[in-house]
């Protein structure tokens, strides 16, 4: 094992040197401490290079300390456990801990694809795909396979996700996203004003930027100020406290999504609990304290690894006690880059030179590191980095005021280490989130948010105000604002005054940009200066075109550090502000979501209700598969021991020919109307008449949208003179039940009418075949069940099995059918007795296939199977269920006679018979009438439903056909994929018992 | 996710208590039979799509199941107002 942290300073930091840590990356075993984050335990270890670019295989190194990273994503942990692409800057060490580079092959460190990046650089522009692995067309599925393995990032899991996790909703006052010096006071006034608050912070503790400061706040020290503002805020009963949390997104009317890391610190699974939360917080008031991103700046090889961000270096110097490099030059257009300087001084390591392209930097820091003895290069850049797998010159070019011409030549200096200060960008995203585009501020340099209509404040960097003293100052206010209080606290840090900064993002070279070694403006997509150029020139002006064209701010990163910098190279080629040409805007989420966390404990059986019918046990013992209609379980069909699927259907149809068979239709949609206009609501939104059903008979309605397209179909039956009970098809009934609620509310307010969904509440068991009437015999003696007496669709109360219950006389296989409905307490109870009665006529349960079957043969029509919304009562031959005479206007009447709905040639629905009778036509066949036209050939139609009908002997089919049913007799064409084609004539689609009178029976 | 003010239980609850049901203040045509063609076609098939105040129809689905009106605007979201089916807004953005 390796545990000579070679980087680690003896003293400082948060980090507890007496608790050693070990991880694991890419098979080599090294030491880090109790407080490390993955990237400063391997910087303390001097490990350089951590993944391979996206595009080039340039090898990359850790570049930042937080969320902009780029560069080091890993795949942590192995097998079940692991996870893909988090950034090494923000997992927090624990024993153990394996990660691995997510790319470079045969690995990071020595990768064969560097070769090609390097031979193909230049063939490789923006575009490139589109323009080369888009041609030939076909070829394009081989050459992405190659892509994706050459490029890729981290390998999600196959197996399940061994952890769990959760879901909490939240409610406050103030909601205050970052916890560093801005949040922490806004905190503190929004708590002590007694509003319930919730702090959040992606960190392991709060204080932001104060944990690796050496600034005072009223005189004591910054970090210790920041552990008594948590401490303080921790003991507030009415605060949240919420570390490991990112807010990740900002959405309408102050609804926020963040996700808590509850255990990720400490191991890859949970010992206990759920590992991650996702937190669903409505705020009265938004306060965010997202803080600022530090820039890079565009120079030649600036993605070499040793490159990184100056406020970075200082983060690892102060907080980790982890210096990167000995040798650093620190390249600076403002101040920030002096206190790296000093920083890395203390430590004892050596700082060349700082390098500032300001022409006449003075004040008080610069005094300070001219006082410390480092050299000051004023109105110098850093044009070009130099080494192979890590930075070992720096090319120092002077340049004039603008910062855009060099003015001599340029001169090395060796360094391991380069510390680059370009400014700051105010963390936008989140104000972005909800649709409020950021504006660009002169005065700050950046974008800021721009005008929001949530009840959004802004405090500390996040508008520009990048004083610790600023910060602190303006997130009292906005605490107290959005607290609707005044600021009780003021804070003073001392002289932090600053000489102004420039503002500088391309850095030029000796050779133009096209032709100078690849100057990185977005690392994560290997987006360069040159390849924005390119786009440019190829007419990319507007930003959002140039984004998508050069991939720039895509990916994970989303544009955290690249973005400012790719639309100030946008808006010099094009001669423009950085203000005119604009900012692509931020969508959720700011950082990576886990699917596991998205789900939360909305998986497996969980993420979506199954309901089951009271007979569902009796179904599982007697073998029932079951089908998905909607949320409900039906029984499919019955097997049994030996038999195939269509051997199953046969027997259970034949059943219900030759005997009885017997179907659980619980899961019709049940709905109970009842009220003085029951009957004339019926009459308005059913295409035929119930002003004359009588009390004791049901009636068979046909639903239309307005469209006059058919929407719904179901047995209503009249239960009293002001009370039905309308059935509706399965999947429907929800629908059905909003489309009647609908009406009633909003249209028809006068009409006195009802509505309640009980589809629950009654178990449905419906048996039908010539022995019906036997088996209900045995069970009730209450009814007169005589042919006569209980006539095709009537209904009766009786007592069923001692059990009081309704039973319909209706039929959906065409045979004498009963369907007895009882409270589903009592549903299995009477299933089994119904079983028990049938037993000596061979009574035989059937599911929904074997329904659907005998209903075809019968012609009756599945709405949604044999319509899609474009068919017309008329379509599908159903003439006599709409009423002609009645007198009020029926909800789709009026579209009858519109021309496209009255033309003859619709499309029909038909009954189509197989030529060939052993046949059975796929069901979603087109249908054509010349098989040997030419493709593309003319369509006529569709296949529905089709089957084989084992009491016909023959395949059996409806399907829609133009002009239809003006072609009966005609023969049709059903050309397969197979290259088979299957012949049929139209014909009707009443198949079995065309005159109706076995259900009469 | 919107948060909607139901006018029949008088609180505000999450969206997903809502289902969307359309443009608001479409009277269905007492006389169907009596329009033209053209004039039931634009009743079934023809909405406004403003970018800006919308007037809609909400169902509380997962609630009192009443359906009510509600006036946001399609760029923002923002719900100005919500009111009783049978009730007329109040916020118009000038127009009547």
């Amino acid at each position: 094992m390796s545990s000579n942290q070679n980087n680690r300073l003896e003293t400082g930091g948060r980090i507890d040197r007496s608790k050693p840590l070990t991880f694991t990356w890419n098979g080599k075993q090294f030491q880090g401490y109790q407080g490390d984050t993955l990237a400063s335990a391997m910087l303390a270890n001097d490990i350089k290079v951590v993944g391979r670019s996206f595009k080039y295989s340039r090898p990359r190194g850790i570049f930042g300390h937080g969320a902009e990273e780029a560069n080091a994503l890993m795949q942590l942990g192995v097998g079940k456990e692991t996870i893909p692409n988090p950034r090494a800057t923000q997992i927090e060490l624990f024993n153990g801990l394996t990660a691995t580079a997510t790319n470079g092959w045969p690995n990071a460190d020595f990768d064969l694809m560097e070769w090609v990046g390097k031979i193909g650089g230049k063939m490789m522009p923006p575009g490139f795909y589109y323009k080369t692995f888009m041609w030939p067309e076909k070829m394009w599925m081989t050459y992405e396979k190659f892509i994706r393995k050459a490029a890729g990032y981290g390998k999600a899991s196959l197996e399940a996700d061994p952890d769990t996790y959760d879901k909490m909703n939240r409610h406050c006052d103030v909601m205050v996203v970052g916890s560093g010096p801005a949040g922490l006071a806004a905190a503190l006034e929004a708590g002590r004003a007694g509003k319930r608050v919730i702090l959040a912070d992606e960190q392991n503790e709060f204080g932001g930027t104060l944990l690796a400061s050496k600034q005072t706040i009223n005189g004591q020290p910054a970090s210790e100020w920041a552990e008594a503002a948590a401490a303080e805020l921790a003991a507030m009963d009415n605060v949240l406290c919420l570390t490991r949390t990112t807010v990740f997104g900002y959405y309408d009317q102050n609804f926020l999504g963040a996700l808590e890391r509850r255990t990720d610190h400490d191991g890859m699974t949970a010992k206990s609990g759920t590992r991650q939360r996702i937190h669903r917080i409505r705020a009265h008031q938004v306060v965010l304290a997202s803080g600022a991103i530090e820039r890079p700046l565009v120079f030649a090889n600036n993605d070499l690894p040793g490159v990184m961000l100056s406020g970075s270096v200082a983060t690892y110097v102060n907080r980790f006690g982890v210096v990167p490099g000995n040798r650093c030059v620190v390249m600076t257009t403002n101040d920030s880059g002096y206190q790296t300087a000093l920083d890395i001084t203390a430590a004892g390591r050596t700082v060349v030179a700082i390098v500032d392209t300001r022409h006449n930097p003075a004040g008080r820091l610069v005094d300070a590191a001219r006082a410390a003895g480092i050299t000051v290069k004023a109105g110098h850049a850093i044009i070009e980095a130099k080494g192979s797998k890590q930075v070992t010159d720096a090319l120092v070019a002077p340049i004039d005021a603008t910062g855009e011409n060099l003015t001599g030549p340029a001169t090395s200096m060796s360094c391991d280490l380069i510390a680059v200060a370009g400014g700051w960008s105010p963390v936008v995203h989140l104000s972005c989130h909800t649709g409020s585009r950021p504006q660009w501020s002169d005065e700050v340099a950046a974008f800021v948010p721009g005008p929001t209509i949530q009840h959004q404040h802004l405090a500390g960097a996040i508008n520009g105000e990048y004083t610790t003293a600023g910060a602190l100052n303006t997130g009292a206010q906005m605490g107290a604002k959005a607290a609707g209080s005044e600021a009780a606290s003021t804070y003073d840090c001392g002289d932090e005054s600053v000489c102004p900064a420039q503002a500088m993002y391309l850095v030029p070279h000796t050779k133009p940009v096209s032709r100078a070694p690849k100057q990185f403006v977005d690392f994560q997509n290997d987006v360069t200066a040159a390849g924005i150029e390119l786009a440019n020139r190829e007419g990319f002006e507007s930003i959002e075109h140039v984004k998508r064209y050069t991939a720039m701010g895509f990916g994970t990163d989303q544009g955290k550090t690249g973005n400012i910098n790719g639309m100030a190279i946008t808006a010099k080629n094009l001669g423009k502000t950085i203000a005119e040409t604009g900012t692509t805007i931020f969508r959720p989420a700011y950082t990576p979501v886990t699917f596991g966390a998205i789900g939360g404990r909305d998986i497996g059986e969980l993420l979506d209700p199954s309901r089951h019918t009271a007979m569902h046990p009796w179904h599982l013992d007697n073998g029932a598969l079951f089908e998905n209609v909607g949320q409900w379980k039906r029984p499919w069909y019955y097997p049994q021991a030996g038999e195939s699927m269509q051997q199953t259907l046969n027997r259970e149809c034949m059943a219900v020919r030759n005997s009885v068979g017997i179907l659980d239709a619980s899961t019709l949609g049940k709905i109970d109307i009842q009220g003085k206009d029951a009957r004339e609501f019926l009459n308005r939104v059913y295409t035929n008449a119930f002003s004359k059903l009588a009390v004791g008979k049901c009636r068979y309605g046909l639903m239309l949208k307005e469209d006059g397209m058919v929407f719904d179909d179901g047995v209503t039956a009249c239960l009293g003179e002001n009370h039905f009970l309308m059935t509706t098809t399965s999947g429907g009934a929800a629908g059905v039940m909003a489309w009647l609620e609908m009406w009633s509310q909003t249209e028809w307010p006068e009409l006195e009418v009802y509505f309640t969904s009980v589809t629950d509440h009654w178990a449905t068991c419906s048996f039908s075949g010539p022995n019906a009437r036997k088996v209900l015999e045995k069970l009730c003696d209450d009814v007169d069940l005589s042919s006569d007496a209980f006539k095709f669709m009537d209904w009766r109360e009786g007592t069923v099995a001692d059990i009081k219950a309704r039973i319909f006389r209706i039929s959906f296989t065409g045979e004498l059918a009963f369907e007895v409905n009882v409270p589903a307490n009592q549903g299995l109870y009477m299933w089994q007795k119904i079983m028990a009665a049938g037993e000596e006529f061979g009574i035989t349960p059937y599911g929904t296939e074997s329904m659907h079957v005998l209903r075809a043969e019968k012609g009756y029509i599945i709405v949604g199977q044999d319509t899609d919304g474009s068919v017309t009562p008329q379509d599908c031959g159903m003439h006599w269920v709409v009423g002609k005479n009645k007198e009020f206007s029926f909800l789709g009447k009026r579209s009858f006679s519109r021309p496209d709905t009255s033309r003859e040639d619709r499309k029909h629905l038909v009954g189509l018979k197989p030529i060939d009778p052993t046949a059975v036509i796929p069901e979603g066949s087109q249908i054509v009438a010349d098989p040997n036209q030419p493709i593309p050939m003319d369509m006529l139609g569709h296949v529905t439903s089709s089957y084989w009908s084992e009491c016909l002997g023959h395949g059996i089919a409806m399907g829609t056909v133009i002009s239809g049913q003006h072609k009966m007799g005609e023969t049709v064409y059903c050309p397969l994929a197979d290259g088979r084609v299957l012949a049929a004539e139209i014909c009707s689609p009443v198949f079995y018992d065309p005159k109706g009178e076995r259900h009469h029976d | 996710m919107l948060h909607i003010y139901c006018p029949y239980c008088e609180e505000m609850r999450e969206e997903e208590e809502f289902s969307y049901s359309g443009e608001a203040h479409i009277a269905r045509p007492t006389d169907p039979e009596s329009l033209t063609d053209a004039q039931w076609g634009d009743y079934v098939f023809f909405r406004t799509n403003p970018r800006g105040l919308h007037h809609e129809m909400w169902n509380h689905a997962a609630g009192c199941r009443r359906y009510f009106n509600a006036t946001r605007n399609t760029q923002t979201y923002e719900i100005h107002e919500t009111y009783k089916m049978g009730e007329q807004p109040t916020v118009t953005g000038g127009k009547p």
